[in-house]
Order: C-alpha cells, then sequence, then structure tokens
C-alpha cells in the first residue's frame, strides 16, 4: 500500500510538469491551430538560462523570475519573427517552422552550454517532506509552484480585461477584432506566457532529469499527452491530463511487468494514439467543427 | 446635416474576383440608412469593406478622415461598431462576458457597469441569462446580445448585417422597434443590411438600392418603398 501511495504522489508531482507543459501547449493551440513541437525545447533553453545566472552569481528565486521575463520575451520575439510571418501559411509551412526552431535551440543550447549533464540546484532541498518518507520536499515544491501558478492564471483568465480578450480572441478572431482587440498582439502573448509556462516546467523538473540539451524530449511528449487526453482546445482538460498521465505513467513503471524506464515513452505514445482514436477531443474538449 | 460616412469609387476584392464595382453613397449623421439587394448584390462586402475586412481601393471618409490603411480593431475604436452576419457571439464565453467584451477598448469602468445594466434594461431576457454561456441562447437572444454589444461600444456609427436573419416575425418587430430608439435616443447612425426590404424601409431614413456591386437607385425611405421596380423585385406586392 505504501508503495502504490508513493507511486500515485510521485506521478502528482510529475504530473505537475506535464501540466505546464500540456498547458503551454495548449495556449498556443488556441491562438494558432498548431502544436509547438518546440515547446520542450524553449523551456530547456530557458533553464539553461537560469543557470547560466545562478553561475554568474544570481541568487536561485532571482534567476527563477529573471528567467520567467527572459522566456516571456523570448517567445513574444519568436511569434513576431517566424510565426508571425507563417500565419496564412499551410500547415506543413508551419510545422517545418517549430522543426526549424526545435533544431537552432537544441544545437544553439549545446553549442552555448555544451551536451554534458549538468547538475542543477533544487530551492525545496530533497529531504522527505515533513519527515514523511512518501514524498519529497523538492516533488512537493513541484506540486506547490505548479498549483500556485495555475491559480494565477485562472484569476487572470477570469477577472482581467486583457484575459478577458485573450479568451475571446481564442474564441472568435473575428468578432474580437470587431471590438476593437488586437488579436495578432493576443496571439503574440499567448507565446509569451506558454513560453514562461514551459520555463517554470523546465527548472522545476531540471534537478530531477538534470540539465542537457535534450532534457526536454520525453517531457514534451508526455506533456503532448496529456494535451490530447484532456483535449487540446480545454487548458483545464490539460492541467487534468497532466496529472492523470503522471499517475499513469508511474503506476505503469511500477506495476505492468516489462514496463520499466526504457518503455515510459513508448507507453506516452501508445496513450496519444488512443485517446486519437478512441475520444478525439480529448476527455475536456469540444470537437473543432469549420463551417465550410 | 453634415455626412458622417462618405463613400467614393469603391471597389472591393476575394481574390481575383471583383465583388464592388466603384460603389458612391454618403451616410448623414443621425440617420438609419438602409442597403437593400438580392443575395450576393455586394451588400455584406459593403460593411467589410468599411471595417476593412476585405481588400478594397477607393476612398473611404468617416468624419473626413480615411480608413484605408487601418486596421480593423482601429476602425472599430473610431466608434464604428459592427454586428455581422451570423452574429458572431462569443459562444465559449457568458453573455455578460460578451458585454463586457463590447467595451473592452473602453476605459470608463463605472459606464461601463452602468451600460451594462442599461442593456439589460433594453434586452431583459439577457438580464436572466447573463452567466449562461452565450452558445446556449436562442438566435433571436444571440441576435439582441450581438446588438448590446455592439452598443457596449457607445459607437457613434453601428453597421448591422441582416439583423432579422433567422428570427420569427415578432422577434424581428421587435428588434426593428429597440434600433428605432437607439438611433432617437442615443443618437447612434446606422446603417441596416436586410433582405426584409419592408421592414428596414419602416425605420430607415435613406435607402439604396445595391445590385451585382453597383448602386442602382437611392433616394429618401419612403421615396424608395413606393418605388415600382422596387416594390415588386424586394416588397413582393
Amino acid at each position: 500500500m505504501e508503495l502504490f501511495t508513493n507511486q500515485i504522489l510521485a506521478g502528482i508531482s510529475t504530473g505537475a510538469i506535464y501540466a505546464c507543459m500540456a498547458l503551454a501547449v495548449v495556449m498556443i493551440y488556441q491562438a494558432i491551430e498548431h502544436l509547438n513541437f518546440a515547446q520542450g525545447e524553449m523551456a530547456m533553453f530557458s533553464t539553461f538560462i537560469s543557470w547560466q545566472l545562478m553561475q554568474w552569481g544570481v541568487p536561485y528565486w532571482a534567476a527563477f523570475v529573471l528567467t520567467l521575463g527572459i522566456s516571456f520575451a523570448g517567445g513574444i520575439a519568436i511569434e513576431r519573427l517566424l510565426f508571425k510571418p507563417l500565419a496564412k501559411a499551410p500547415i506543413l509551412t508551419n510545422v517545418a517552422g517549430f522543426i526549424a526552431l526545435y533544431a537552432i535551440l537544441n544545437s544553439f543550447a549545446g553549442l552555448i552550454w555544451d551536451f554534458t549533464i549538468k547538475q542543477y540546484p533544487t530551492p525545496f532541498g530533497s529531504s522527505p517532506f515533513l519527515g514523511s518518507q512518501l514524498i519529497s520536499t523538492h516533488q512537493a515544491g513541484m506540486i506547490g509552484v505548479t498549483v500556485l501558478l495555475l491559480v494565477l492564471l485562472y484569476l487572470f483568465f477570469q477577472f482581467t480585461r486583457v484575459g478577458l480578450a485573450m479568451r475571446a480572441a481564442a474564441s472568435v478572431p473575428e468578432s474580437a477584432r470587431l471590438v476593437g482587440i488586437n488579436t495578432s498582439w493576443m496571439i503574440a502573448l499567448g507565446w509569451g506566457m506558454a513560453a514562461a509556462i514551459g520555463s517554470i516546467a523546465g527548472m522545476m523538473i531540471a534537478p530531477v532529469v538534470f540539465l542537457e540539451p535534450n532534457m526536454m524530449l520525453g517531457v514534451l511528449i508526455y506533456g503532448f499527452a496529456a494535451a490530447v487526453l484532456g483535449g487540446l482546445t480545454s487548458p483545464f482538460g490539460a492541467v487534468i491530463g497532466g496529472f492523470l498521465v503522471g499517475i499513469f505513467e508511474n503506476l505503469a513503471g511500477t506495476y505492468i511487468p516489462g514496463v520499466g524506464n526504457e518503455l515510459k515513452l513508448p507507453i506516452a505514445l501508445a496513450l496519444i494514439i488512443t485517446v486519437l482514436v478512441v475520444k478525439p477531443a480529448g476527455l475536456f474538449g469540444r470537437p473543432i467543427v469549420k463551417r465550410v | 446635416m453634415t455626412a458622417m460616412l462618405n463613400i467614393r469609387s469603391l471597389n472591393a476584392y476575394y481574390g481575383q474576383v471583383q465583388a464592388l464595382h466603384g460603389l458612391e453613397f454618403a451616410l448623414n449623421e443621425g440617420s438609419v440608412t438602409t442597403l437593400l439587394g438580392a443575395n450576393g448584390a455586394g451588400k455584406t462586402t459593403t460593411l467589410r469593406a468599411i471595417c476593412n475586412m476585405v481588400r478594397t481601393t477607393g476612398a473611404i471618409e468617416f468624419d473626413g478622415a480615411l480608413l484605408s490603411g487601418r486596421s480593423t480593431e482601429n476602425i472599430v475604436r473610431l466608434g464604428i461598431a459592427h454586428v455581422p452576419q451570423g452574429r458572431g457571439t462569443f459562444t465559449t464565453l457568458t453573455v455578460e462576458e460578451n458585454l463586457q467584451l463590447g467595451a473592452i477598448t473602453r476605459r470608463d469602468k463605472a459606464g461601463v457597469v452602468s451600460d451594462i445594466e442599461r442593456m439589460y434594461a433594453h434586452f431583459p431576457v439577457l438580464k436572466q441569462r447573463y452567466t449562461q454561456q452565450a452558445g446556449t441562447l436562442s438566435g433571436g437572444e444571440q441576435q439582441m446580445l450581438a446588438v448590446a454589444r455592439a452598443l457596449m461600444l457607445r459607437p457613434r456609427l453601428m453597421l448591422l448585417d441582416e439583423p432579422s436573419f433567422g428570427l420569427a416575425p415578432l422577434i424581428v418587430r421587435d428588434l426593428f422597434k429597440i434600433l428605432g430608439k437607439i438611433n432617437r435616443e442615443e443618437k447612434v447612425t446606422i446603417l441596416v443590411v436586410e433582405q426584409n426590404a419592408q421592414l428596414a424601409l419602416e425605420i430607415a431614413d435613406q435607402a439604396y438600392v445595391i445590385e451585382t456591386g453597383r448602386i442602382v437607385m437611392s433616394g429618401n425611405a419612403a421615396e424608395i418603398a413606393n418605388n415600382e421596380d422596387v416594390r415588386k423585385s424586394y416588397l413582393g406586392y
């Protein structure tokens, strides 16, 4: 029983990271209806920036906040420079854009910081949480940071003018323009926020998976699985999907014989395919209907 | 009376297809003007051209300033509210959020709050449903929401694209009564595109008839209503 509880809690803590990645993916999907394959690399690059800041002597939380700001600006810059010009381009052109961005960020990270694996600090420590053997303080911290982030995002989208404008622009772009919303900037803002959310996921998971240019590959695939499971049209679903996928991953790894760490990724991919076949809109999404 | 909106030799294009051919007309401040015409005549395109939602050449002047080159959202910010065909409801948001969005460019919070109450007075059914997702409203309710959303801008000019479309006759009557009241009481200039010519001519001061992208007739609404050709083609008697 203790193993079971332990695996559930561990699942929730990694699930929190998947939830962040899924949320970032969904935010961009809502804005431009494309999957950002480079979301993980953006998060990885942000994490390296925070690491670099700490190497220069910036304290952890200052580096954390600075990285959020840099990532936000970087997300906006990527949208303005690369994806705004592609807005009316066919889907494959956009996919090529994402793959290019993926490759560029990955190789630049390797070039600047090289491919050796680095330790990344945790601000929470890694002792047992509240004296219990079930969960470490870092895992508890990951859950805490994610929950705080989700609450702040909820308040932002529900109770601020800009949040409302962003929801409107994602819901019916043409009507949004007709009430005077600059939808193009709302998309850029979505990119900025997605990049910042991704950077939180990167900085939280780095002490677990260690820092290196390919650190986010697995995390992003689980993030995709979470987004697909929850529904690509539902930010709320993406978050729930994240936690579910985290728990599922841990339980499968523990209880299904033969599924060790090696088969964890295929499990995520199998989950994506299953959801797409059985319930393409996901648990909380709505089917996308296009008028022709 | 001075012309608030002045349109000269307006052409509009969808890709290679030209939809408007040298359109010319003017709207007087405080008036209700209707644009009549069959399907595909270019009525909707004219409204979309004013908000720069199609490619155009020619001149559109609002209060003496040229609109060409401005983005849709900047044109709206000048005080031009557009109720699009199909109502453009933010279906996933609540009724009240739809109204707030109409006023999203305004900075006077207190004014917005009191305007929402004013809209509820105009359209009591919206008040009953204010927390509901707007997509769950009936067609008539969504049309009222669309008009209310446009009014939340405190527009100087309101463009309405087939407000009667898909609505029961009684609801259409109500809606046009409210439009007349809005024009009189709030001094909003109205340009309404309608297939229901009879109703539109009742509340309009001025009317234009448009055929295949050209204005073929213009005059005050009563004159147009009595015109033999218009009666045969658009009023059906």
